[in-house]
């Protein structure tokens, strides 16, 4: 029988105030986007998603509330910042301020994050935690912003969402290991250090495969080091309409 | 299927779903299929696919080229493949009738259009249809040109297609040999962009990514939004779609420095550019082809940025020039093809292929793209000595393609 990912990993009591990370190598985790995306907002959490990387109808939701979702198309508001129509600044900040003006950092970003998921009070009895998205942080490495600035960023994101508000935050983060990217090593080793649970995606060491997709790691660290990291390690293979894991080696094309 | 449409950023597909007890698919039923020649629906995740020009690397992508997304292809040592295949694509979209953009910095867009191959214009393509027509012709040639005894269902198929009206089908073979005629491309709306010709910019842009970018970024935005392809003002003009064709983007001639330093000033603009091209590309209906000297780019990083900022990358490594043009396995080949990436567009899976492991030929009317296929070494002088080399060069030869095993151990488990 399949070990199932959501028997791991979606006990709601376990997610509560987390930081989880997911990492990517070789081959695609948006999967695993899609399922945190829409757990939460089963889970009936307000949920900022800052969509970098692809539009927003790629991310079929079952959000139906209004105001549930808060999407952030990063490839739409980056057009007014590559190309500015006026020389003057905008009278508001821009949360891609970044990339019109490389020396500032990401604070308007944040900014952006905070005033969608601070809540009000009718929020409040609406909305359970908070829940921030990040597809995929390793996007902002590649368009120029130093990766000290990136790390600010998702500290402030953190003591925002997860400590005040006891929220969540599920960030994606691209890294081809043998590549030498130093930035995105070092992006993707703090995080590693700051997140309690990580997901780890990996393409398969022997090649490509039709059968197995790929291999997933799973580790719960635990806060107060009182016992080991519980670790998992499974296989996938992609589905039309989900994901099935298995141990590895016991794949339906190798039994 | 039926394929819904609603806005031009993609086509929102209601099959996605990760909770594996229920689904949320809703057939929708009465909705308009977007009808523009030379495109189809894709059978897996409903989107709108335009041929590459090259049936086999259409074959290869999962069916054809999705609207809305970039092809990056990998340059060979002598652009000499892979200009070929920008050059299929261009002339797709002139048998199609779409519109296109040509921007090049070294080789001017007018002298790329007159190199076009020409399109092979007999309706149906001779390969699939070679023993029949054979038989035909035999039979034939004593009755009457009006009855068909053995191919009677191609009776009624026009023999020649004598004008090139905007062709239906998808996907077409072209004539490396012949060029294209002048009065096939006169009528096309073209756009070219070339580079040493732009005017300078009317205000300074701060963004720290280099002016030559800035300037067909602001071109590429223009000629979308002037021509309506990003759906601003409906009612304009009937559908099509843009093609855009950039020739070795990144190069030196671009002004950028990634090709010549390790440590680059303009680390950044080349994935800027291609970050405000996705985004423009995702908000209207065109489609890119890209070319990227990726084998002069010195830090690998920028080239590993540079994938994940497209939609598919494909890399030509061809066997010009190279020491294994003398070796007899390959002698079939020209070179080796190599799928790096493969997008998952609205929906949790791709159309993946059987291997990556595959080889491309260039015959006149055709350039096809085949699994790599090593027939057994039935040769004199076969030892133990000679098959260790073949599999080190051929691993070799592989290792750019970044698709073969990394790992030491040859097991997974």
């Amino acid at each position: 029988r399949s070990p199932e990912l959501l028997f791991y990993v979606d006990t709601t009591e376990q997610l509560f105030g987390q930081c989880v990370l997911l990492s990517e190598s070789k081959t695609d985790g948006s999967f695993l986007i899609h399922h945190f995306l829409s757990f939460f907002l089963k889970a009936q959490c307000k949920v900022c998603f800052l969509g970098l990387v692809q539009s927003f109808s790629h991310y079929s939701t079952v959000a139906r509330e209004k105001g549930q979702l808060v999407f952030f198309e990063g490839l739409r508001n980056s057009l007014d910042m590559l190309l500015p129509e006026s020389d003057a600044s905008d009278a508001e900040p821009q949360p891609l301020s970044f990339l019109r003006w490389p020396s500032t950092d990401l604070r308007n970003l944040f900014d952006f994050v905070n005033s969608s998921l601070s809540q009000s009070e009718n929020d409040m009895s609406r909305w359970a935690s908070p829940v921030l998205l990040i597809d995929d942080l390793s996007v902002l490495l590649s368009l120029g912003v130093n990766p000290t600035a990136v790390l600010d960023f998702i500290h402030y994101c953190r003591m925002a969402v997860c400590s005040k508000q006891q929220g969540n935050m599920v960030t994606l983060v691209h890294n081809e290991d043998d590549l030498g990217d130093e930035d995105c090593d070092l992006v993707l080793h703090a995080l590693t250090h700051q997140s309690s649970l990580i997901l780890q995606v990996h393409g398969l060491n022997t090649g490509y495969c039709r059968d197995v997709h790929g291999q997933i790691q799973l580790r719960w660290k635990d806060k107060f080091q009182l016992k080991r990291d519980h670790t998992h390690v499974f296989q996938y293979k992609v589905h039309d309409k989900g994901v099935s894991f298995f141990a590895p080696g016991t794949s339906s094309a190798v039994l | 299927m039926a394929i819904p449409v609603q806005s031009m950023t993609g086509i929102s597909n209601a099959r996605l779903n990760v909770e594996m007890n229920t689904t949320s698919f809703q057939k929708k039923s009465r909705s308009k299929l977007l009808s523009i020649p030379g495109t189809r629906p894709s059978f897996q995740n409903g989107q709108l696919l335009v041929s590459t020009g090259t049936t086999s690397l259409d074959y290869v992508i999962g069916g054809g080229l999705a609207v809305g997304t970039l092809l990056l292809i990998e340059e060979d040592v002598f652009d000499s493949y892979s200009h070929m295949l920008l050059k299929y694509f261009l002339a797709e979209g002139i048998v199609c009738s779409h519109s296109f953009l040509i921007a090049s910095a070294g080789e001017h867009p007018d002298d790329i259009l007159q190199g076009l191959p020409a399109p092979v214009l007999d309706d149906v393509p001779k390969d699939e249809i070679g023993k029949i027509n054979q038989r035909r012709e035999n039979d034939v040639s004593e009755e009457s040109q009006d009855s068909m005894k053995i191919a009677w269902r191609y009776q009624n198929q026009p023999k020649v297609q004598t004008v090139l009206a905007a062709s239906s089908r998808f996907g077409h073979y072209y004539d490396a040999s012949k060029q294209m005629s002048a009065e096939t491309f006169e009528s096309a709306e073209y756009y070219p962009f070339y580079l040493p010709a732009e005017v300078h910019l009317k205000y300074s842009v701060s963004s720290n990514i280099h002016i030559g970018y800035i300037k067909l970024l602001r071109f590429i935005q223009g000629v979308i939004h002037k021509e309506g392809f990003d759906r601003a003002c409906p009612q304009s003009k009937t559908r099509n779609i843009l093609r855009i064709g950039i020739h070795s983007l990144g190069s030196v001639l671009w002004g950028d420095d990634i090709c010549c330093k390790d440590d680059p000033l303009y680390a950044y603009s080349l994935t800027k550019f291609l970050y405000g091209l996705r985004g423009l590309l995702r908000t209207s209906l065109s489609v890119c082809m890209v070319t990227v000297p990726s084998h002069l780019i010195q830090n690998k990083a920028i080239m590993g940025r540079v994938t994940n900022l497209c939609d598919t990358v494909i890399g030509i490594k061809s066997f010009n020039g190279s020491e294994k043009d003398a070796n007899d396995l390959y002698k079939d080949y020209h070179g080796l093809v190599c799928v790096k990436k493969i997008p998952y567009l609205n929906s949790l899976i791709c159309e993946l292929p059987d291997t990556r492991d595959l080889a491309f030929k260039l015959k006149r009317k055709q350039f096809t793209i085949e699994r790599l296929h090593l027939p057994p070494d039935l040769s004199d002088t076969v030892s133990r000595l000679n098959k260790q080399d073949l599999a080190e060069s051929s691993k070799l030869l592989r290792m750019g393609c970044g698709a073969a095993a990394t790992g030491k151990k040859h097991l997974d488990f």
